[in-house]
């Protein structure tokens, strides 16, 4: 027998297959379909953790997901770890390591449960409160001890090696949930030819009949029953069954998220296998058959190892042969629990005593308890118990004042109630309403296309739960045009109807006591903690979750909440409605990192956009710097050159000699079409139906408001054809501005917009010698002086290959950007490059081409501008037209604050020690010396070291900069302050000669 | 993640192929030389942030990449319409109820603060 509590007979595990875990180094036995929960309690392991506050001793509370306290940490090898798992939901496979978490320096002996003798000190709201004075000593102190005695588990520190899926699926309706009522829907949505998924947390369907024998459908054992209708669903071709599948998230508009645990159960996974797959899930219509949760009794001590829901014992027994005790009690406020002592008894486990705080329990159960022979207490309650990693007695009193009684114990099973699980209801933003005769929240009004139906509905009673899916099922289907098959009927009897539940504190634990009576088990919040939140002043729902941080553990309260809400209601004097319930919010139960982001990490996190030059690029040494997903090469370094060496190589030889450049990422946009210049007109400040064919200008693009939004060159191709360019990030939002206008402004005008950035490799060829490295390659193009000035742009051929040739510049030289149909982009360049290189030219990267365009005043977009600088702010009024009556920024422009005196505006720094590179973001004062908080002017925008000039440069924006020229500013760093003097910012070539060489 | 129809792909697509793109029906005038600053900052500013039935541009952009216009709830995000750009408001007063003009804010909510 794997395990001394295992009872022969009972459950629904073979005893031959077994399988070994160790839980905190020692090893046990379990057998295969065990929960790490169920194979400790066969082995007679109960104190599994440590509370988070107190570091009290705590065992398995429940046989589910809305375990509280069984937190454990599982791992296959060092990196196959994770922490925070719940016990009761991980399924044992040989070989797993489990271990126990939140104590220190072990589980049986912890110095961190001294919190629990100091507990006065950690009340509610004593994060607000206790460790605020003195201040130094929060840092020093205070901090540093909390977050040793906290925190839940420890985040593995190697990379997490498995791999996970992600598939998008639709359906007519999907069935969340696959119990009795699940399944009768799942059947009747089915036999219509709708298209159904059906899911479940658990790896075997059937919800409660997993523990509840009492129950036959169609003359069948209810588990057996499930297992065969899954079976026949599963055979079905338009239906999906998906076990240990959680749906965690309801969204807008039926889409709802599932997480499946593909290979967490298996001993040797499959390594192709996704660990985890998450499905992405649009139905036309959601079932919801998501059950109910069983409430735990709030009483004084309520948290000791041994102390169990009442349901969860009755799934040890009946699917998984274990008995959670030897001498068992019941306490309950509630029918269901008494089948928990009938099941055990029926096993040979000795029941103690039931007893129920209700003075009248219901008559069957009553008389089925005489009828075993059980002594049940009606009108009593359980007040306090002992027992330090194992609860050893109860102490019971009669109702209303009474003699007290101790019973010996070694488990206690208890059971306030069912609390229907409307959580994705919640989420799917639908409106819960209180039914005062049950004490529930049940599914009002719905938002979306979906209904609930079973335990989470409030329905009561097995044969009306099967009416209601079954109808549920058939009329969801209906509603998605799925109208054939034949009715499905289905006939399941149970032994008993189940009555009564209460919520919050009971006898023993009221307003008069300072017991701790525990409602949220994993954040310790104890009863008397919400009656300190309303007393200090909390008398919103919401405020007291915060202050008393009930609910808000991992298992967010599942079983906490309706106890929490009535203590406050009671409390408050109100009623539990007015009072209000929090909000339920996504995921249902934690899902892990690597399911939400499946398959984007690593090369895939992200597309890298790679130019057609980029194999050369790598082949030369080129190193890369990311520019939105673009891969640019950043600069060459010879072999022993530093950056700064290799940067500064490049730029002299690009000034004294020429260089090759790959522009390609610019972004490029052909507008075409009768209207193209007027549509041009509206998008940039300057004007474009003065601009002939064959020739290039710089254009300014503006947001309405005013403020510069992209710059570049646009080429006039033919009278109805443009060349647009655009700065390299800027493509994707000035296509999508430009289409916005067209579409929905100027929707008269015709043209035609086309993205053409990775249509064209660009070969940027700038210097001196730019003209004679590209003179032979060119044909049909006159590419003299004369005949090809500074900003013109021609179509012909280079290398054979069709060319747009712009004679443009970035860099200040003269120079051309060879524009050639992508696919030739690696070819024409090897051919250019096999000239340059023979003239003496180098191959050049961003740096230099940032350092280049700096030296001449050129701005970039984005870097010196921040979407707060107008045109005339970066000194570019010459680029706005004055003529035209509109465009684009043409009001914004002449706001106020835009008009107004003393804005920033971009200058020139030269620091007065030359070989001071300034720090780019760096702040600008007058004066040093002033009292702090300094007046700051403005900052660093850009800053290089200019091998060409022989001193550093910089542009920097300043309030009223243009004014400012031949002033020292100062730029206070860490270690020094630097001053500046206010220049312009064209440092090399003033006149512009060698532009138009 | 929102469901969304498009007016000229004529279906029902998800969220993700599409780009939010603000408020609906606000005309660039088209003397926008000429307007004051009052009439600058209602053009371009200044929105309403209804508290249920708000009228908004959507671009199928990842699709046929058209601007359109859509009713959207802002409470329940149901869509209540969804149309071509330049074709009038629809009236939808018959199957939605009256939209809360004021904006939500913690004064609106909660008073002023002591
Ligand atoms: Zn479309």
């Amino acid at each position: 027998m794997s395990g001394a509590n295992r009872i022969a007979g009972q459950g629904r595990l073979t005893p031959a297959r077994t399988a070994r875990f160790t839980f905190d180094g020692k090893s046990y036995e379990a057998l295969e379909g065990d929960t790490v929960a169920s194979a400790l309690l066969a082995n007679g392991v109960h104190l599994v953790g440590r509370s988070f506050k107190y570091h009290r001793p705590r065992g398995i509370v429940s046989a589910g997901p809305e375990e509280p306290n069984a937190l454990i940490d599982v791992a296959r090898d060092a990196a196959r770890r994770q922490p925070n798992v719940r016990a009761t939901v991980q399924e044992v496979f040989d070989g797993m390591k489990v271990t126990s978490q939140n104590r220190w320096p072990s589980l049986t002996f912890d110095v961190g449960g001294l919190n629990n003798l100091m507990s006065p000190f950690f009340a509610a709201g004593f994060y607000y409160k206790t460790f605020m004075w003195p201040k130094a000593a929060w840092e020093k102190v205070y901090e540093p001890v909390i977050r040793r005695a906290a925190g839940l588990g420890t985040a593995p520190t190697e990379e997490d090696p498995d791999h996970y899926a992600n598939r998008y699926a639709t359906c007519d309706v999907l069935v969340v949930g696959a119990g009795v009522a699940g399944l009768s829907a799942a059947l009747a949505a089915a036999a219509t030819g709708a298209r159904v998924i059906l899911c479940d947390e658990q790896p075997e369907v059937g919800g409660a009949l997993h523990y509840d024998r009492s129950v036959t459908v169609d003359g069948k054992e209810g588990f057996v029953w499930a297992q065969e209708a899954a079976a026949k669903l599963a055979a079905m071709e338009n239906v999906t069954v998906l076990s240990r599948t959680t749906a965690f998230g309801y969204y807008n508009h039926n889409f709802v998220g599932l997480v499946e645990r593909v290979t967490d159960h298996v001993a040797r996974p499959d390594r192709k296998a996704p660990r985890e797959r998450l499905w992405q899930v649009r139905a036309k219509r959601v079932i919801l058959a998501t059950g109910a949760i069983e409430r735990h009794m709030v009483f004084g001590n309520n948290d000791r190892p041994g102390i169990m829901l009442a349901s969860a014992a009755r799934t040890y027994l009946n699917h998984f042969g274990v008995a959670v005790g030897k001498k068992v009690a019941i306490y309950t406020a509630n029918d269901s629990a008494y089948e928990a002592a009938f099941d055990l008894k029926r096993a040979g486990v000795q029941i103690a005593a039931i007893i129920d705080s209700r003075s009248k329990p219901g008559d069957a159960v009553l008389n089925e308890a005489r009828s075993h022979g059980i002594e049940v207490l009606p009108g009593h309650s359980v007040v306090d118990t002992k027992g330090h990693r194992r609860v050893s007695s109860i102490t019971v009193v009669r109702n209303g004042g009474g003699g007290k009684r101790s019973i010996a114990v070694d488990a206690l099973l208890t059971s306030a109630g069912w609390t229907p699980s409307v959580h994705l209801f919640s989420q799917s933003r639908g409106k819960v309403a209180y039914n005062a005769e049950t004490g529930q929240f049940l599914p009002g009004t719905y938002a979306q296309d979906c209904l609930s139906v079973g335990a989470c509905n409030g329905t009561n009673g097995l044969q009306a739960t099967i009416e209601e899916a079954l109808a549920a099922g058939e009329l969801m289907a209906r509603a998605t045009g799925n109208d054939g098959g034949e009715k499905v009927e289905l006939r399941g009897e149970n032994a008993f109807e189940w009555t009564g539940g209460m919520a919050g504190a009971a006898e023993g634990a009221g307003a008069d006591t300072n017991v701790k009576a525990f409602i949220d088990f994993q954040n310790d919040v104890c009863a008397k903690d919400i009656r300190l939140a309303v007393r200090e002043g909390m008398h919103s729902i919401e405020h007291i979750k915060r202050f008393t941080t009930n609910g808000m553990a991992t298992d967010q309260g599942k079983l906490s909440n309706l106890h929490g809400l009535a203590i406050a209601a009671e409390t408050l004097g109100r009623e539990i409605p007015k009072v209000g319930l929090t909000t339920f919010r996504a995921p249902y139960t934690p899902v892990t990192f690597g399911t939400i982001i499946n398959h984007s990490r690593g090369d895939l996190f992200d597309p890298a956009r790679k130019t057609p030059m980029h194999a050369w690029e790598e082949a030369h040494g080129a190193l890369f710097e990311d520019v939105g997903n673009w891969k640019r090469a950043w600069y060459y370094p010879r072999a022993g050159e530093t950056m700064q060496e290799a940067v500064d190589r490049e730029c002299r030889t690009v000034r004294a000699v020429a260089g090759v450049f790959d522009a390609s990422t610019l972004g490029k946009i052909e507008v075409v079409g009768p209207d193209a210049a007027e549509f041009l007109n509206l998008m940039y400040t300057n004007a474009w139906d003065t601009l002939k064919p064959g020739r290039c200008r710089y254009g300014i693009m503006l947001r309405e408001d005013g403020f510069v939004y992209d710059d570049g060159v646009v080429g006039r191709i033919a009278e109805d054809r443009f060349h647009v360019t655009t700065t390299t990030g800027g493509a994707p939002r000035v296509m999508n501005h430009m289409e916005d206008y067209l579409q929905t402004e100027f929707p008269h005008l015709k043209v035609w917009l086309t993205s053409t950035t990775e249509q064209w490799a660009v070969i940027a060829v700038q210097g001196p010698k730019a003209r004679e490295i590209i003179a032979p390659l060119v044909e049909g193009i006159d590419i003299s002086n004369e005949a090809f000035p500074h900003m013109s742009v021609r179509e012909g051929k280079i290398c054979g290959v069709p060319t747009r040739l712009f004679r443009m510049s970035f860099t200040g030289e003269a120079g051309y950007e060879v524009n050639v149909p992508a696919d030739y982009g690696q070819a024409v360049w090897e051919a250019i490059w096999a000239r340059a290189e023979t003239l003496g030219a180098c191959a050049y990267g961003t740096e230099t081409m940032h350092v280049l365009r700096a030296e001449k005043g050129y701005i970039i977009v984005g870097q010196d501008t921040d979407g707060t600088v107008t045109p005339f702010d970066a000194g570019l009024a010459w680029a706005v037209s004055k003529k035209k009556t509109d465009f684009v920024g043409i009001r914004g422009l002449k706001r106020p604050d835009l008009v107004k005196e003393g804005r920033k505006q971009l200058v020139g720094l030269r620091t007065k020690d030359p070989k001071l590179v300034l720090e780019e973001g760096a702040q600008i004062v007058a004066d040093p010396n002033q009292p702090m908080p300094m007046k700051m002017l403005g900052h660093v925008t850009s800053a290089y070291w200019s091998e060409n000039c022989g001193h550093s440069i910089a542009f920097a924006l300043v309030e009223g900069g243009h004014s400012r020229t031949g002033q020292t500013l100062y730029v206070p760093m860490p270690d020094r302050t630097v001053a500046v003097e206010v220049t312009d910012m064209v440092f090399i070539d003033k006149e512009g000669a060698r532009l138009n060489g | 993640m929102l469901l969304i129809y498009c007016p000229y792909c004529e279906e029902e697509r998800s969220e993700l192929e599409f780009r939010h793109g603000g408020d609906a029906h606000i005309a660039r005038p088209t003397n926008i030389a000429d307007i004051t600053d009052e009439e600058f900052a209602e053009f371009f500013f200044l929105r309403d942030n209804p508290k249920g039935l708000i009228f908004e541009r959507w671009r199928h952009i990842h699709g046929c990449g058209r601007f359109f216009n859509a009713a959207r709830d802002t409470v329940s995000d149901k869509f209540y319409a969804s149309y071509k750009a330049g074709e009038p408001k629809p009236d939808l007063s018959a199957v939605h109820p009256a939209t809360e003009k004021t904006v939500e804010t913690y004064e609106a909510t909660e008073g002023t603060a002591k």
